[in-house]
């Protein structure tokens, strides 16, 4: 349509090497430098693949384990050679069933209000405070478990209910930690429906309540949903809260109030001592972060793509 | 038209219920974003709560008995305390204290803290917190007094200058995270000095370079899902490789250097890198969003008067996305600070005495915290809550520098 700008037929010849683009070394190197920089992220995947899947494939290739055990085996106990993954399993997903049954209902309930109800004042001064929540060390929240939600559990429900290290003191601050997560990016995805689906709601005699939860939250479901998965996904990966106050060895239970070790705080306290490299126990660790890898790679990638597929896209 | 509502008469009998209904919900919803601030508040209680109260001190030596004259131990002119720390020590122990330090270049305060240390001795046997020491005072007397007859009874902060300026310690009374604040500095150090080129080069790719084929897709999605991965398997693979497989350059010995302490790669130097690469998605996704803020007018404008490309990123897009780059490099930064499960599993040690460098074991505020949270001695715990404060305060100003940063720099196009 738009006719290129042709000095020579527009009779101002072009002076030959004015104008050509020239090669310029400078530009070439600093862009494979930034190329590098782009590139280094990949190289941090493949590490993780190889050193996990090498180290683990030397665990699996030991006489002692089968793998078949180790998927189902409900014993993890590695000094009679028993490495069944179960108990560890269990547990990390009864900590992260705990702490979403605390995060899901209470972080969208303060995403609607923050994004459907707050004025911009109360929204000022409540969002900050969600911010500090989030960007507590874990350690922190793991000794606010141990020092306090442990008593108070015991004290609520008796002192031999409850174990001093036990899954729902752990569960319920690991809630705690993910309920910011969960409200913000939950928040994010209900600010992003427009305004026009509300007032058109609200012109056909909707009240608040029923703009927000019929009308807005269903505009804005694929964005919850990656919230609550990517919040799932960072329970089940989360440490140091596990480490202080639920760990005390594996324990294959479904009971909340006693003590076992999921898959994160096995890892820690088996570095913790001094671990001799090629030993069984050093290799067990990677085979059970490579697991946690998957895990929580999948939710990840489920996460994205459901945010791709499913998003409603408005103008 | 009279009180006809016929044709509306069902809607009408609605409204009142459906309107309750949604006042009903406006304050769940409004409760929910609450117990946010109650939790943080009693978060912040627990923690001050642990920070302070009384403790019954016993002396393996009464300090009275150390008195010369009727002065004071805390009063004795330096000569004296080293005269009570040569007859209460052995000689051997003596010179190696010389030997650290010689005695004529220590002050006086510092004697008597190696006397209070090597002769006094406090254990501690029994603690409280600040809400039973308010509270329950005189039980506690009583109790104090009945139980521990020796001992002595004080009201003290578990967060004092002392606590920071001491290094580690066996008891509790004389511990401090001195060390550990060393080691967090230095870890944080590399982890910038590494992480931040990084990071910024690699969005500078991303936002101004990349073209949207296969590869830089896959680099995209890469980046997202690093972000997501738990900071375990970051610590796990700074355990394979810098520790394990780079050991020869983490623990020095590549520079000629043989350290003493025989780290083994668990080094500093392993821990800074390890946290570079757990935060380097973070600082690159933030990043790019703020060199996407930039406005591509300012971008054609510089191109047009003839800029190369690499000028135009260096004196326009840059100046003006720094803000933004840097809040995110701090949020980033923070995360790091706190991190402990990486370093754990790296190999930090903790009872570390002297000030750490580059190739020596390490470790750092929120292992100290982990460690002293995990002894089942009360006066640990007591300690690792003035740890938490003082880490606290670390991340709270960094992130107000943040929100400075952002309000007062950031420019809107």
């Amino acid at each position: 349509m738009t006719k290129k700008y042709n000095g020579e037929a527009s009779g101002y010849p072009l002076r030959e090497e004015g104008l050509r683009k020239r090669p310029r070394a400078g530009e070439i190197l600093i862009q494979s430098i930034l190329f590098f920089a782009g590139f280094f992220s990949i190289f941090t995947t493949l590490g993780i693949v190889y050193e996990l899947g090498k180290e683990a494939l030397l665990f699996f290739r030991t006489p002692e384990v089968k793998l078949w055990d180790f998927l189902t085996g409900t014993a993890w106990q590695p000094h009679i050679n028993q490495f069944g993954i179960l108990p560890l399993v269990t547990s990390t997903f009864i900590t992260s069933a705990i702490a979403m049954t605390i995060a899901i209902p209470l972080g969208l309930a303060a995403a609607v209000y923050l994004s459907e109800y707050a004025t911009e004042k109360v929204r000022k001064t409540l969002k900050p405070i969600l911010e500090i929540l989030a960007g507590i060390p874990t350690i922190v929240y793991g000794y606010f478990a141990l020092m306090f939600v442990t008593p108070l559990l015991r004290s609520i429900f008796g002192r031999d209910v409850v174990e001093i290290y036990n899954m729902a003191s752990g569960g319920l601050v690991m809630g705690i930690l993910i309920l910011p997560l969960v409200a913000s990016m939950s928040e994010d995805a209900l600010n992003a429906v427009p305004l026009a689906l509300r007032e058109a709601a609200y012109g056909l005699g909707a009240t608040k309540l029923e703009v927000a939860l019929k009308v807005v939250f269903p505009a804005a479901l694929s964005g919850i949903a990656a919230a609550i998965i990517v919040g799932v996904s960072r329970a089940i990966g989360e440490t140091m809260i596990v480490a202080v106050a639920v760990g005390a060895g594996p324990n294959f239970t479904f009971n909340p109030f006693r003590g076992a070790e999921t898959m994160t705080g096995h890892i820690v306290r088996m570095s913790g001592g001094d671990l001799s490299y090629d030993s069984i126990d050093y290799n067990s660790i990677f085979a059970i972060g490579l697991m946690l890898f998957f895990i929580t790679l999948t939710l990840n990638i489920i996460s994205q793509r459901i945010v791709q597929r499913f998003r409603e896209v408005y103008e | 038209m009279s009180a006809s509502p016929a044709p509306l008469g069902p809607f009408q009998d609605n409204l009142p219920r459906r309107h309750r209904l949604g006042a009903v919900w406006q304050w769940i919803f409004f409760a929910a974003t609450i117990i946010g601030i109650f939790v943080l508040s009693a978060l912040l209680l627990d923690i001050l709560n642990e920070s302070f109260g009384y403790v019954a001190l016993e002396a393996r030596v009464d300090p009275d008995t150390l008195a010369v004259d009727g002065v004071p131990l805390e009063d004795l002119p330096k000569e004296e305390l080293i005269r009570i720390l040569q007859d209460s020590l052995s000689a051997s122990a003596f010179n190696k204290l010389n030997d650290e330090k010689p005695f004529e270049e220590r002050s006086q305060a510092n004697v008597y803290d190696l006397v209070i240390e090597r002769v006094v001795k406090y254990k501690v046997l029994e603690t409280w917190s600040l809400w039973e020491s308010l509270i329950h005072s005189d039980e506690i007397r009583a109790q104090a007094a009945e139980e521990f007859p020796q001992a002595e009874l004080r009201f003290v902060s578990w967060l004092t200058v002392e606590t920071i300026r001491r290094p580690q310690s066996s008891e509790a009374v004389n511990a401090g995270v001195r060390t550990a604040i060393l080691g967090s500095l230095w870890t944080i150090a590399i982890t910038i000095l590494v992480a931040f080129p990084l990071g910024v080069g690699a969005a500078i790719y991303l936002e101004e370079y990349a073209r949207d084929d296969w590869l830089n897709r896959l680099i995209r999605t890469n980046i997202n899902n690093l972000a997501g991965v738990p900071s375990i398997i970051y610590g796990i693979l700074g355990l394979a490789i810098f520790v394990r497989a780079l050991e020869r350059l983490t623990s020095g010995a590549v520079f000629g250097l043989v350290n003493p302490t025989t780290a083994n790669g668990r080094t500093i130097l392993s821990a800074g890198l390890t946290l570079a690469l757990l935060i380097l998605p973070l600082i690159i996704i933030n990043a790019q969003e703020a060199i996407r803020a930039v406005p591509q007018s300012l971008r054609k404008a510089s191109l047009g008067i003839g800029a190369t490309k690499w000028q135009t990123i260096w004196a326009h897009v840059l100046p003006n996305a720094l803000p933004g780059i840097l809040t995110g490099t701090i949020l980033a930064v923070s995360r790091a600070i706190g991190e402990t499960a990486p370093l754990v599993v790296v190999g930090a040690s903790t009872a570390i005495s002297f000030d750490p460098n580059l190739f020596s074991r390490f470790t750092t505020l929120p292992i100290q915290i982990y460690q002293w949270t995990s002894r089942p001695q009360g006066e640990w715990r007591h300690l690792a809550a003035a740890a938490i404060l003082i880490l606290l305060t670390l991340l709270l100003s960094l992130n107000a520098t943040a929100i400075v940063l952002r309000n007062r720099y950031t420019k809107r196009f």
